[in-house]
């Protein structure tokens, strides 16, 4: 409400000092959006160089997923922001559409004297034998089995999980019950869990600094975070049988495999897809808005964003380790901006005049 | 009028520079500004305590009785019982209190008997500069000093010695990775400290010199003076200082969760990670999906505010005591 009032007040000043002739329409209008922290870095880069460019300045609150979902269904913010997509019945109840934005990986890290990046192997199974307090020494058969070449001490496994409701837990867990029938049935799926074991850090910098601490720890951070603090991540086989290295390649493999076609409302978990080089505990994080917009102007607004990002945000992303949505799946997501968002009195507002 | 023609005899002898503008507040005014600021924080008090009943309602509820006795707390399958952090909380705050006590009492008495004077400025401004530390670097010396101290010496000689001991070694078992209840303890301790001994500081003093030169007079050494004059005079009042030592350890938030592990069991070891009720908060209340979760978390802030209500009400009433028996 505020925003629209600014809009309105900033272009009756500009239209009374007679400066008509100066497309300055959106010179004071900002779009509003919150919740999921993952995207936050990629999504701050976008406003800073979208406000440079289109001068719409984007105010983004970085306050959780759940805070994000909570925000947009009091309708408070323009946009909000998940790294948990919503079930297609929760986006009906609420008329709202999502759709992937931007993409990245969760990385197992171990703490193991001698073990350097990339050196142990870890399949799913194991790991999810690990995090249930099955495995609870370095040296046990399952996990010297993977890795014959590795000498691995007599040495306690230190758990470390995420204590926050996060959605990197998320996507851990969510893969953690596709290949343990165990973990499904024990624990399940949630932004936070009832944990069996271990130690539980704040944020992704406090997982990576209990990992990175703690002799014999295992924990799981987003990649960017890996390759930041310099921990030793592992490798990890997937759906096809093939152990991989994280990285953004494997991270886009694994959502170029991914069926969004046949997803309703954009809603997929890219963990454990099929395909030789994919990464298993891929994501994306998504943006929800609502169908019915009282307003057209901001909700314009909101998507010349989203498209401006889809089309010049890529580089950016990237350089900070995230991965682009690709493009056949934008024109899905634009598709969809044009068939489901509308005005009040009916009218599709996308693609924006 | 009458206080007009007060304040013009007052302004008479004051330098121009202090000389006040009468009535452009008057009496009447004044008194209801200051009246609606003291109603307004006492509202913004009932606020706060009528939002945490009525939100976390649906949670006792649900839950009943169970909310306060059980450990589950499974946020996938909507169970919620908050024994685990109502018993961190408790063993964390003993830990604290254990460690700060000696030392507040310690500080205090040295302070105000034994330092020469020179001394007693920079001691009293040192101790009380520890309460100016934002607790968030109390965290972050906890997890970045005191964590790698304990996890490589402290705790692997706590396991090896006491360990083995029966009943008290159940305290000391387990993989010594540094963090847990007793590291939040020892950091909670540290961070209570000044509040204990600023309190502990005024009340001995606060000891008529004519007792402490009585008992000095007919041979008593220092302990004893400190042990059967001092302490038993001032016990009320000293007592107070450390409820609100309590008061603060039972609620501090940041510093804990940095340290205490967050997980959500109950485990004798004092190694072992647990959580308390406001690391809980801080930790989970941002991505708290579904309404028993977040009634559940509330329920948690109202047992806390209970708790720490009640405990700041005993040290209020104790340092009280202490004020009117003094005044004799």
């Amino acid at each position: 409400m505020k925003t629209t009032m600014k809009v309105k007040i900033g272009r009756a000043v500009l239209a009374a000092a007679g400066c008509c002739a100066i497309s300055y329409g959106a010179l004071a209008a900002e779009i509003t959006g919150a919740g999921a922290t993952f995207p936050y870095p990629a999504y701050g880069k976008w406003a800073e160089m979208y406000k440079a460019k289109a001068g719409t300045a984007l105010n983004y609150q970085s306050i959780g997923s759940g805070g994000g979902i909570k925000q947009i269904e009091a309708k408070t913010v323009d946009f909000g922001a998940s790294d948990m997509p919503l079930e297609p019945a929760d986006l009906e109840k609420n008329g709202l559409i999502q759709w992937p934005m931007i993409m990245g990986g969760d990385v197992p890290v171990v703490n193991i004297p001698g073990i350097a990046a990339g050196q142990m192997k870890l399949s799913g199974p194991v790991l999810a034998d690990i995090y249930l307090g099955k495995i609870v020494k370095w040296n046990d058969p399952a996990i010297t089995k993977l890795n014959p070449d590795l000498k691995l001490p007599d040495q306690a496994i230190a758990v470390v999980h995420r204590s926050d409701g996060s959605g990197t837990t998320f996507l851990f867990v969510n893969y953690l019950s596709q290949v343990s029938a165990d973990w499904k049935s024990k624990v399940g799926v949630g932004t936070s869990v009832d944990w069996p074991v271990g130690v539980g850090g704040k944020g992704n910098e406090g997982v990576a600094n209990f990992s990175g601490q703690t002799p014999g720890a295992i924990g799981y951070v987003e990649y960017a975070y890996a390759l930041q603090n310099k921990l030793a991540y592992t490798l990890l086989e997937n759906k096809d049988g093939a152990f991989v290295k994280p990285s953004a390649e494997a991270f886009a493999a694994a959502a170029a495999n991914a069926d969004w076609k046949g997803a309703p409302g954009f809603y997929l978990v890219l963990t454990n897809q099929p395909g030789k080089t994919s990464w298993p505990i891929t994501g994306a994080s998504f943006i929800l808005l609502h169908k019915a917009q009282q307003n057209p102007a901001q909700a314009q607004e909101v998507l010349k964003f989203f498209d401006w990002a889809y089309k010049n945000g890529g580089k950016a992303a990237e350089e900070l380790d995230y991965v682009p949505i690709p493009a056949n799946v934008v024109t899905l997501v634009e598709d969809v901006w044009s068939k489901d968002v509308k005005s009040a009195d009916g009218k599709a507002i996308w693609p924006a005049k | 009028m009458q206080s007009d023609v007060i304040a013009e005899d007052a302004a008479r002898e004051m330098p121009a520079s202090y000389q006040l503008r009468p009535s452009l507040i008057t009496d009447g005014g004044y008194r209801l500004l200051t009246l609606s600021a003291a109603i307004l924080v006492v509202l913004c008090l009932l606020g706060i305590f009528l939002l945490l009943v009525v939100e976390s309602l649906p949670a006792f509820q649900r839950f009943g009785l169970g909310f306060v006795t059980t450990m589950a707390w499974n946020p996938v399958r909507e169970l919620f019982g908050g024994l685990a952090p109502m018993y961190g909380t408790l063993v964390t705050s003993v830990i604290a209190m254990l460690i700060a006590v000696p030392l507040a009492f310690g500080t205090a008495f040295f302070v105000n008997e034994l330092c020469p004077h020179r001394l007693r400025g920079p001691i009293t401004l040192g101790v009380e500069l520890l309460a100016a530390i934002p607790s968030i670097i109390y965290g972050m010396w906890g997890l970045f000093v005191l964590v790698p101290i304990l996890a490589l010496y402290v705790q692997p000689f706590l396991i090896a010695v006491i360990g083995p001991i029966p009943v008290l070694g159940a305290l000391f078992q387990g993989p010594p990775f540094g963090i847990g209840m007793l590291t939040a303890g020892a950091i909670l301790g540290v961070m209570v400290t000044p509040y204990i001994a600023a309190v502990a500081r005024q009340v001995i003093a606060d000891v008529p010199p004519l007792l402490r030169e009585a008992a000095y007079g007919v041979g008593a050494t220092r302990w004893e003076v400190y042990r059967y004059v001092l302490m038993p005079y001032a016990s009320k009042g000293l007592m107070g200082g450390v409820m609100l030592g309590l008061g603060r350890a039972l609620g501090e938030t940041m510093a804990v969760t940095f340290v205490i592990g967050n997980a959500h069991r109950i485990s004798m070891s004092l190694l072992a990670p647990a959580t308390t009720i406001s690391a809980t908060l801080a930790n989970e209340f941002t991505e708290a999906v579904g309404d028993l979760y977040v009634s559940s978390l509330l329920g948690l802030g109202l047992i806390l505010f209970v708790i720490t209500f009640v405990v700041l009400a005993i040290a209020r009433f104790l340092l009280a005591q202490h004020s009117h028996e003094v005044k004799f």
